[in-house]
């Protein structure tokens, strides 16, 4: 529980701290860069779990992922390629990409029942971090009417994406 | 043939077309997450159009197993009902999707 809680904590700062530690809103085109990286990295751990992960459940939550967070981010290209916006590389998506390279490692070590459980309390941590980052942080930030919409939209599929988890995590108890 | 026997059989022919003709279509969206109408009443033969505008797969699915619609993104799927009964039904991608059906005879 503990480590489950601090990682969440880490995960929750390393979004809305990074960021605000500096005391300047993120700009549009940075956080649509941080919109989709959060993106990749749940792509990234979904196929590290359909490769690893045991439980019927998980495999079925991790195609789950795949396929909305791919969904989300070809919007997302589609949005930024509309709106003639290149995206931005920022302090808060490089934190985001390399803690998530060191969580990739840290699960590539388990096996079976502990890697599903791992798998999943980092997908209840994660999602709530990124809802988290957009509610307080990334929607409210956003300049432009039409990102704003995704970035809501993606909210909503995330808090449900957060909800789906929590219920596999109970499950896997 | 006399006249009085054409006749019923004129009525039937025409009840049978507009029987048919009374099948309705009956449209269900999937937006942003959310099935609109949640509650819809259809008559059996009646079709149910579901159309998914969300850039997302959903399913419309029965908890009882009765159908299990694919609605890719952007796209329409269709399901003529041929049972009466109320059916509770959720998109298997995203379970807070719920929404019934209620279908009589």
């Amino acid at each position: 529980m503990f480590i489950r809680l601090s990682a969440a904590i880490a995960a929750v700062s390393l979004l809305s701290g990074a960021a605000l530690a500096q005391g300047a809103k993120p700009t549009d085109p940075q956080i649509a860069h941080i919109a989709y990286t959060a993106g990749l990295i749940d792509i990234a751990a979904a196929k590290q779990a359909l490769a690893k992960a045991s439980n019927k459940d998980v495999k079925t939550f991790a195609q789950d992922m795949l396929r909305d967070h791919e969904a989300v981010n070809k919007q997302a290209l589609d949005l930024v390629k509309k709106l003639n916006v290149t995206p931005e590389d920022n302090d808060t998506s490089k934190t985001l990409s390399k803690n998530a390279v060191n969580k990739l490692a840290e699960l590539a070590k388990l096996n079976g029942a502990a890697f599903d459980k791992a798998y999943i309390a980092n997908e209840v941590a994660y999602h709530k971090a990124v809802d988290s980052a957009l509610e307080t942080t990334l929607i409210p930030s956003a300049n432009n009417a039409e990102l704003k919409s995704l970035l809501q939209t993606g909210l909503k599929i995330f808090q449900g994406h957060e909800q789906h988890a929590e219920h596999v995590a109970a499950e896997l108890k | 043939m006399k006249p009085g026997r054409i006749f019923p059989i004129i009525a039937a022919l025409m009840l049978g077309v507009s029987v048919s003709a009374q099948a309705a279509t009956i449209q269900i969206s999937m937006e942003n997450l959310e099935i609109m109408p949640a509650q819809v009443s259809a008559k059996v033969g009646d079709t149910i159009e579901w159309i998914n505008k969300d850039v997302l797969a959903h399913t419309a699915t029965a908890r009882n197993g009765d159908f299990d619609v694919m609605l890719p993104p952007k796209k329409t799927g269709t399901l003529v009902v041929t049972k009466a009964g109320t059916f509770e039904y959720y998109c298997r991608f995203h379970p807070n999707m719920k929404a019934s059906l209620t279908v009589s005879p």
